[in-house]
């Protein structure tokens, strides 16, 4: 069950084959939820949960799916899945489900979901595809926690709400960087962490 | 009417879907690399969005709000189906693709085979169900203000993804390092021209 295929579906989304910076996937959320650190916590755990438990389900109804109308069959399962989760978000973490607003629903066009639904559930196993999922899903989280890392402890000077930078800093002449909290840097924020895993490692350098 | 004006102005320049919400990023990274494809797609992301946005409208008024269903008679006074609202919306669009999808290909076959695999994906195209969405979120009042919105965030999309396109093309010839080459460049270059439209914030209308 836990063979070394299924820990290679697991791990691979971390890095080399991840969904936002290499397969450039799911980015509309990535960028608008990351202001605050939380906010960008639940979203991932929400997409974690999406993605995990539609390739499940896909992948158990994969044969019996008509190729002709799959893409509706997908949506439909994604969407009771997200109606689900947004129902739970309301209900338990009131104040974040309204910083998240529209994006909780846009978790149904997130590309990673259906990206995963289409090049893997549509044609392995339930098991894989639940591993395959959560590790799509992490991959993606980990990617939106840098980011929202970065751009609230610049951006607010806290973490979490709790402040982190001293208030000596302050007193000394620091500002919080007003930038980090447009919209503009996350983008610039994706860029650069492209390029450093780029340069890392360098198969994965696009030719031309 | 000047309403209405406004709401299109708001939603081209300053509410605009790609610079203010990140939406439809994945087919406007992947689909930018000529001017030509991105024109269709623009014209197609268009059509979708003023076909689905007031369909969604009409759908929601009169099926899916607190007590919408009062035509029907007293009983349904007070049934409330709004938490259904994602499923019917993502439907409506479904529906709307495969149609547009079906005249593109009848009527303009090179356009069909250039946008290839993405015109499906308009679907799953976050832009779309995001007008949607908050079109849902903000009430508006009227089909014309509606029609208005969804007609201009259609038309704020496209001029996002020709432009971006139109930089992309020339910067062919740009020595880039190798790690940037590609998406990385492409990423900065819009949060460059995202900071361009920050410029449009302070226009009271």
């Amino acid at each position: 069950m836990s063979s070394n295929k299924n820990s290679k579906l697991l791990s691979n989304p971390f890095n080399l084959e991840n969904p936002v910076t290499v397969q450039i996937l799911g980015i509309c959320s990535a960028l608008a939820v990351t202001v605050k650190l939380k906010p960008a916590i639940v979203m991932g755990l929400s997409v974690i949960v999406v993605t995990a438990f539609s390739n499940l389900v896909i992948s158990w109804m994969r044969n019996s799916i008509p190729p002709r109308i799959r893409i509706i069959v997908q949506l439909v399962i994604v969407a009771s899945m997200v109606i689900l989760v947004d129902q739970v978000l309301r209900a338990f973490v009131y104040d974040v489900s309204k910083q998240l607003s529209v994006y909780v629903g846009l978790i149904i066009t997130n590309c990673i979901i259906m990206g995963r639904l289409e090049a893997f559930a549509m044609g392995n196993k339930p098991w894989p595809s639940l591993i395959d999922g959560i590790g799509n899903g992490i991959g993606y989280a980990m990617i939106l926690i840098v980011v929202a890392f970065i751009r609230e402890l610049f951006g607010s000077g806290t973490l979490l709400g709790y402040k982190i930078i001293p208030q000596a800093f302050f007193d000394a002449g620091y500002v919080n960087n007003g930038m980090m909290i447009m919209p503009t840097m996350a983008l610039i924020l994706v860029g650069v962490i492209i390029w450093i895993q780029r340069s890392y490692f360098k198969q994965l350098n696009e030719k031309e | 009417m000047q309403e209405i004006i406004n709401i299109f102005v708001r939603s081209v320049f300053i509410d605009n879907m790609i610079f203010a919400f990140f939406l439809g990023m994945c087919s406007y990274l992947a689909v930018s690399k000529t001017v030509k494809t991105s024109i269709g797609l623009g014209i197609a992301v268009v059509f979708v969005q003023v076909i689905t946005v007031p369909v969604n409208y009409l759908l929601l008024k009169y099926v899916m709000k607190p007590g919408a269903l009062s035509w029907l008679g007293e009983n349904f006074q007070g049934v409330d189906l709004s938490f259904l609202s994602f499923m019917v919306f993502i439907a409506t669009i479904a529906a709307m693709v495969q149609l547009v999808e079906m005249i593109v290909e009848k009527f303009s076959p090179a356009l069909y085979n250039s946008l290839g695999i993405f015109l499906p994906l308009i679907a799953v195209n976050c832009a779309i169900l995001g007008g949607s969405l908050f079109m849902e979120q903000r009430e508006y009042e009227n089909i014309g203000q509606v029609l208005s919105w969804g007609f201009g965030s259609g038309f704020g999309w496209m001029l996002a993804i020709v432009s971006l396109a139109a930089i992309r093309e020339k910067m062919k010839y740009n020595q880039i390092p190798p790690a940037l080459k590609g998406m990385g460049i492409t990423f900065i270059v819009t949060g460059l021209m995202s900071i361009a439209f920050m410029s449009f914030l302070g226009i009271k209308i």
